[in-house]
Parts: C-alpha cells; structure tokens; sequence
C-alpha cells in the first residue's frame, strides 16, 4: 500500500465513520475496514472503480465531490478523505467546504507544486512541470487547481480552517510540517497530507 | 388454465387489509423456488418480479415453456447464484399466473373475478408475499431484490418489514412513479379499455378475449424499455422482408414488424385485466407520500444495507431517479451503495446480458454473504 495510505489511516481513530472521495479502487477503504473501522463510506466517479469496489463489498457511491456531497447531512462523518484530487476540481474552495460540512474533520493530501523538481522543471526548461508526480501535460493534465504546500497553509489560515496536523512526505518518509519548517518542507517535499477542521 | 393448477402456491387465510379498505383472505399466492435453503435458513432471497413478470424467474417456465425472465442473472452459476442461495420468486396478487388475481374464478358464479377484483398497490403486493417468509420459517432473508415494478416492491418491502432482509438491491426503479410512467400505463390501459372485446373487463363470460388492445399496450410499453440507441443499431430503417416500400400499412419495416410480434406473444401468456390491475399499482406508488413527503422516513427504522443500481440508457427510471433514492438514504445514514451501469439496451438492461451489472450484482451478493455470516459467528 502507498505510504501515504498508511499516514492517512494513522490519523483515522478506531470506530470512526470516515467518507473516502474519490476512493478509486477501494485500496485505502478496504485497508481502513480490515484495521480501522467498519463505518466506511466513498464517493467515486469512475464506474469501473465503483463496480471493483462494490465487487469488494465497499460501500461505494458513485458521484462527483462536486455535485454529491450534498446529500450527506452535516457533520455525518468523523473524518472525510480527498487525496491528491483537491487540485482536479474547478472549484476546491467549494469542495473543501463541503468536506468540513460533511465531516467534523478532513484529511486532505496535496501534491507539492513548491517540491524544487518542479521549481527546476520551470525555471531551467521554462516548460510547465512534468513529474513522477504530475505526469501529465499542460493541455491533458485534468490538474486545475496545483498549489502549493504553502499555498495551503496560507488557504486555510485566510478562511479560519484550523489545521489540527500536518505532515510531508519526501520520498516515501513522514517528516513533519509545520509553519516553522514550512520554507524547506515545501521545497523538499513531494506530498502534503493535512488534518484540518473548521 | 389446467396448466395453473400445477403451479406451487400457498393459500394465505388470514385476512389482509388492502390499501382500497377491502379485506382478503383465504387466496392463492403461487411461487417457485430455485436452490435449496440451507440449515441455518440463511441463505434466501426473495425476488420481486416487474410489471409483465411472474413466479419462473429463471428456468424453463412451465406454463410458456420459455425461459424465465430472469435466466441471465438466476440460476447455478449465475450472478444470484443457485448453488448458494435459495431464491423465492412468488406471482403479485393482481397477476395471472395462478396468484389471487382478476383472472381468479370466482368459486361462487365458477367465472373469473374479473374488474371485481378490488384495486392493488405496490404494499398490499409485498404484505401478500411476506407470507412466504413464514411459510418458509425464515426469520430473516439474506437479501431482497427486484428490477422495474420488483425494485418498487425491494423498497417498500424494507420500509415495511424494516429488520427483515440483510441486504435490499432495488433495480431500474423509482421511490415514486413520474407523470410520464403514469402517462405510459394509461395509453396501455386505454388501449385494452377500447378494446370492444374488454367487453368491461367481463371477456371470459363473452367468449371474446382483447388481444388487440393488450398488444397494442404491449407494443406501446416495449418502446419504453428499449434506448433510441438500442432500437437504431437494431433495426434502424431495415425492411421487413421486402426490398422496397411497399405504400401501404404492412408492417415495412423491421421494427414494426418486431412490435406485432411482441404485441402478438404476449397476448397468448397475460391477461388484459392483470394489466390494468398492475399497472395501477404502479401508479399509485409513491413511497415518501406514504411518510408525508419525507423518502427519508421511510427507510429510517430499516437495518438493511442497499445497492442500488441504474442504467445509462433507461429513460423509464432514469438515474437521477435512482439517485433519489440513494440521496434520500444517505441522508439518515444508511449503508448504501450506487452504481449507473453503462448499458445501450434501455430499462429493460436488468433483465438482459450486460456483464458490468452481472458481474457486479454476483460479487456483491457472494461478498456481502460473507461479511453477513462472520458477524453471526
């Protein structure tokens, strides 16, 4: 399993009802259901992944984060999950509202657009950044939104949503992250995983 | 008619109070069964047919000696897996398929009941068939399932016996029937009403049968269950046999020539009278106008788990009405899953080989079997 999988479920209490958005595959609800809890939920837009997942016995809806949180009532959730789909959406500040509506936390993964790879890629090629990452091209990658690990710090301390843990991952290890560290983490790390709130 | 009374069937005397204010008691629900129920009694499932369905879901069926209308998912090996499971699949009351229907002689006058018969819903349907469960002695079925009229039937089941099925896979459906449903089912029932054989529903007695009509409303409901997409690749403008047009009203073309056949060998398997009486219980069913207005309350004591399942290409029950559903479950809570099945063939999708939703309907059945038996122990 992806190590960022496994820092996500860490931060997932036992018993706790959790909602994975865009669960892909199920590989992170399932690993959560077998270790975690058995109150588990997502939300996927590909029919294939939904069908694989329910295939699984994964509670899977299928739908857009977009347009399906809706129909969850607040705070129905002790924890919501969106990994590295936050910069797919046309508008992620609408999304991660719906998160923290939705849930009473979120655990939200972003792919670092600050990590010096993708600075270099700009600043030596003068192209935009293509990466292990973020292998797509500017005119196909479905990436609207790319941030980076600072702009979400700055994101959430303009909208007063509380980041109660944040962590980086540089190649596969958990560093910490904090406002502290954040000029080196940004720039050295290619993952950063928060646990906010509102 | 002979060939009914070989049908299996279970006389409930109890009396049921209908949602008209009749009373009934002491009539026939006929069933069939596939599989074998196990020890533990935990291993059944009920099946819930649609509008023109009855009890052979899978099979050879014994009164039409075609294959029941459910052989691509039911059967050993199948998706509803007969090896494992013990599937009931019981005629609504209303059908004419040896269930209490209008088709049903009247002991009294020996002549069938006719329009008689009092008006059905979708709830007294399901209550007439809980009785199977005791007939069975099974105390809780492991899942219920219905595509169409039978996903109407999947809801209101677990609304009303809410701690009574583990798993509820309503198909194809809706929690509540649209202007243009009811719209379909009127234009089939003025057909059969205009029928000068319908005779007021009185047929048997005069010898005279509305075969015109009844296929006609056939015709008119098969376009329903077939996609725009579906009937183009099929049948396109190709020509009935003839190279050319012919400049009169033959049927030219291919597809007209499909309808009457259909229209034609449906007349000779179901009764004009059952299909105004069934299709009015479709109409009249609205689940959350059953709980003021609140789908919700309807599902809120159940402890079922859902799967509920659509199709791209049903303009009959399209997704947005299935989701409904699944939106109005979310709500309070409920264990449910979704998935809109990417299928060309239309509503009639459910009952059609598409391997995405036999495929997946299988899995989830075999997998959800066995998280629900390692609870138990």
């Amino acid at each position: 399993m992806k190590k960022e999988f496994k820092v996500i479920s860490e931060l997932i209490l036992q018993n706790s009802k959790v909602l994975d958005v865009g669960c892909g595959d199920g590989e992170l609800m399932k690993f959560l259901k077998d270790n975690k809890t058995s109150k588990i939920r997502g939300l996927e837009i590909s029919k294939n992944r939904v069908q694989n997942c329910l295939s699984k016995g994964l509670t899977v809806v299928e739908g857009n984060a977009e347009n399906d949180l809706q129909q969850f009532p607040n705070n129905s959730f002790d924890f919501v999950i969106l990994s590295q789909t936050l910069q797919a959406f046309l508008d992620p500040e609408k999304v991660i509202s719906e998160l923290l509506r939705v849930g009473k936390k979120a655990i939200v993964t972003i792919p670092n657009f600050g990590y010096w790879k993708v600075r270099l890629n700009l600043l030596i090629k003068g192209t935009m950044p293509v990466t292990e990452n973020l292998p797509n091209e500017w005119y196909n990658t479905p990436n609207l939104h790319m941030c980076t690990l600072r702009d979400f710090f700055n994101f959430c301390s303009k909208r007063e949503i509380k980041i109660f843990k944040s962590l980086a991952l540089k190649n596969d290890k958990t560093l910490n992250l904090s406002a502290k560290n954040l000029a080196w983490r940004n720039l050295e790390s290619q993952l950063g995983i928060f646990l906010i709130e509102k | 008619m002979n060939k009914l009374k070989q049908v299996k069937n279970i006389i409930i005397t109890k009396p049921q109070k209908l949602d008209c204010g009749k009373e009934i008691y002491n009539f026939p629900i006929s069933y069939e069964t596939y599989g074998t129920l196990n020890e533990k009694k935990d291993n059944a499932i009920l099946v819930f047919h649609a509008l023109t369905g009855d009890q052979f879901a899978a099979g050879k069926n014994p009164i039409t000696n075609k294959d029941g209308w459910w052989s691509y998912a039911l059967g050993s090996g199948k998706a509803i897996d007969t090896e494992q499971f013990f599937v009931i699949c019981a005629n609504v009351i209303g059908g004419c398929m040896g269930s209490y229907g209008p088709s049903t002689i009247n002991e009294e006058t020996g002549k069938p009941i006719g329009t008689n018969f009092p008006v059905i819903t979708i709830n007294d349907m399901v209550n007439a068939q809980y009785n199977l469960l005791e007939h069975f002695k099974i105390d809780k079925l492991f899942a219920v399932i219905g595509g169409s009229m039978g996903g109407m039937q999947v809801l209101q089941f677990v609304s009303n016996f809410p701690d009574k099925a583990h798993i509820a896979i309503p198909i194809a459906c809706t929690s509540s029937h649209s202007a243009q449903n009811i719209a379909f089912n009127e234009l089939g029932r003025q057909a059969i009403l205009a029928d000068t054989n319908w005779k007021n529903g009185l047929y048997e007695q005069n010898k005279t049968s509305p075969d015109k009509g009844l296929a006609v409303a056939r015709m008119a409901a098969h376009i329903t269950y077939l996609s725009k997409k579906g009937l183009q690749e099929k049948f396109g403008r190709k020509l009935q046999e003839r190279d050319d047009l012919k400049f009169s009203f033959d049927a030219d073309f291919q597809i007209e020539s499909y309808l009457r056949y259909q229209g034609s060998v449906f007349v000779d398997r179901f009764d004009a009278n059952s299909y105004l009486y069934i299709t009015r219980a479709m109409d009249y069913f609205d689940l959350s106008k059953q709980f003021n207005g609140n789908l919700s309350a309807a599902f809120s004591k159940t402890t079922s788990k859902f799967f509920v399942i659509s199709f791209t290409s049903d303009w009959l029950y399209p997704t947005a009405e299935n989701r409904e559903i699944v939106i109005a479950l979310n709500a309070i809570g409920t264990d449910v899953g979704f998935v809109e099945i990417e299928s060309d063939k239309g509503h009639d999708s459910f009952l059609l080989d598409v391997p995405d939703f036999l495929d997946t309907l299988g899995n989830y059945l075999k997998t959800n079997y066995k998280t629900v038996n390692e609870k138990r122990i």
